[in-house]
């Protein structure tokens, strides 16, 4: 028998007061891929990951995580969200943001015990970020931030990682830290799905890319994907404006 | 220390204090919630939503307990009902929703032509805490803190990062309208003390007061129920001594504790900050 794939989609449809945003998107990711969503500004890319989860209310379609319902596989996911949504005044210290990863697996009323700590502290170890576990959140920089929140995903020991944009406002080693990461985690057999908003990495990083402008342009390993004409037609504004100016693809 | 002297004297004075620091208390720890969440405006309706209730609760002669609890979680409800069907915003829905049950309860009051009550419910009265309603505050504490104890992790959890809870399957909606129904419970138990106007204050100054000193939650939420019940005392103790009304005497001493803290928090405070700012500019120069 075939193995269930990590995550199939089927037919998705998202719409923000009748304006839609996500189109008839079927696609079907299989387990260990590190994938990429890229596509233009108001692509609908975060509202796909969103609406996939299920954080959103979506239109229709029906998504199913390695064959069940996101409902009964919730404590095996991991979300990073973006940056720009967390408040980094919230009276939180580094390590106690990341002990909230152990938080799907406690039972109700239980609190972390001293090998959650442990653990937590381990994620920090492998994001390069124990020393700063004393510290409030926001003393951070943007790439130190980015790789606290990714230790507490590693915490919540999912197997599916859900991270949207993660590299916004990251600076240059962090980047290579998380990358790396994220590499070695679909390595261990691991689901990566990663909105990601440049173009000019996404073939070093990712091993499929999902191209999305509203509807699905085109979904594949970075070979089928990464191709000017593939490109063209999700960023068709953009290049028209391109060609205006001479430059041909 | 003629005030230490008429508390071991008067029931009514003890009875006033007992009840206004489990409010001074309960206040600072749903309070963290409410500012973490930046939910200050809503803190305010609820408040206010409440006074149909305590009228109606009033008009039947029943405990005005279950009619505030009552009318402040359908002003919650219908506050998220109109921002979520809607083109019109959260702050915006909370304005319209709020002042519709305050207008419906002063009317309702007026029809009931008893005045004095109003006042009282409006401004608190903390010296005319009756035994049955400091048993209330006591059993709402309870509730309270209990609550805000076994549900820590998940009330930490969707005040600082919702969707994450979200998505490990936390019912972050439902957990939203467990702690309005907290907040209301609350604003019935702060009545007496500091009525209905000021009830916001109670909840917010403490609460942010403490958030100028501390990075974590737990500490916050200990220090703001701390400077709940300091500033209880201290009002009560100027209300009687001076015979001013208790509820802003209670505020005022809050707020005196917020600008001490505002201008002198060790990593917060204005004081400092501008110290350390004029120390690094002078090893510049």
């Amino acid at each position: 028998m075939m193995k269930d794939p990590a995550i199939s989609i089927q037919d998705l449809y998202v719409s923000y007061y009748g304006n839609e945003a996500v189109k008839g998107v079927s696609l079907s990711v299989n387990t260990g891929n590190l994938v990429g969503i890229i596509g233009p500004n108001g692509a609908g890319k975060s509202t796909f990951l969103k609406a996939m989860l299920n954080l959103i209310p979506k239109d229709k379609g029906d998504v199913k995580v390695m064959g069940r319902t996101i409902k009964e596989v919730r404590k095996n996911i991991a979300y990073v969200p973006q940056r720009n949504d967390i408040d980094w005044d919230f009276p939180i210290t580094v390590l106690d943001a990341v002990l909230i990863g152990t938080y799907p697996h406690l039972k109700l009323f239980r609190r972390p015990k001293k090998k959650d700590k442990e653990w937590a502290i381990e994620c920090l170890q492998r994001v390069g970020m124990e020393e700063f576990s004393k510290r409030q959140i926001g003393e951070l920089s943007g790439g130190q931030q980015q790789r606290v929140f990714l230790a507490r995903a590693l915490a919540q020991k999912a197997d599916l990682f859900f991270l949207d944009e993660p590299f916004v406002g990251v600076d240059v080693s962090s980047e290579e830290t998380i990358v790396k990461i994220l590499k070695e985690l679909c390595r261990q057999g691991k689901t990566v799905i990663v909105v990601h908003h440049d173009l000019s990495k996404a073939n070093d990083y990712f091993n499929q890319l999902i191209l999305l402008n509203k509807e699905l342009i085109s979904f594949g390993t970075v070979e089928e994907v990464f191709k000017p004409e593939v490109i063209a037609k999700a960023y068709k504004g953009q290049f028209a404006f391109m060609n205006e100016i001479g430059v041909s693809l | 220390m003629a005030f230490i002297e008429a508390v071991m004297q008067y029931g009514f004075l003890q009875k006033a204090l007992l009840t206004s620091v489990m409010v001074g208390i309960i206040c600072g720890v749903i309070g963290c919630f409410i500012i973490l969440r930046g939910m200050a405006l809503m803190g305010d309706a609820i408040s206010h939503a409440v006074l149909p209730g305590v009228a109606i609760s009033y008009m039947l002669g029943v405990n005005f307990f279950f009619g505030a609890v009552i009318s402040g979680v359908i002003t919650a409800l219908a506050i998220g009902f109109v921002s979520q069907n809607s083109r019109i915003k959260h702050d915006t829905s909370i304005g319209i929703m709020f002042t519709a049950a305050f207008a419906s309860g002063i009317l309702i009051i007026t029809m009931l032509k008893s005045s004095t009550d109003l006042y009282h419910i409006l401004f608190g009265n903390v010296l005319a805490v009756r035994t049955s309603d400091m048993w209330i505050t006591f059993g709402i504490s309870l509730v309270v803190i209990a609550a805000v104890y076994l549900f820590y992790k998940e009330l930490l959890v969707t005040s600082f990062d919702e969707t994450m809870g979200a998505a490990y399957g936390l019912p972050v909606r439902f957990i939203h309208y467990f702690l309005m129904t907290l907040l209301t419970m609350v604003t019935v138990a702060s009545l007496q003390t500091v009525g209905i106007i000021l009830v916001v204050a109670m909840l917010i100054t403490p609460a942010a007061a403490a958030y100028l000193l501390t990075e974590r939650l737990w500490v916050m939420i200990f220090l703001a129920a701390g400077i709940g019940v300091v500033s209880s005392i201290v009002g009560l103790y100027f209300s009687f001594t001076y015979n001013l009304a208790s509820g802003a005497t209670i505020v005022i001493a809050a707020t005196a504790i917020f600008v001490l803290v505002f201008l002198f928090s060790p990593k917060h405070g204005l004081i400092w900050k501008g110290l350390k700012v004029k120390k690094k500019r002078a090893s510049l120069v």
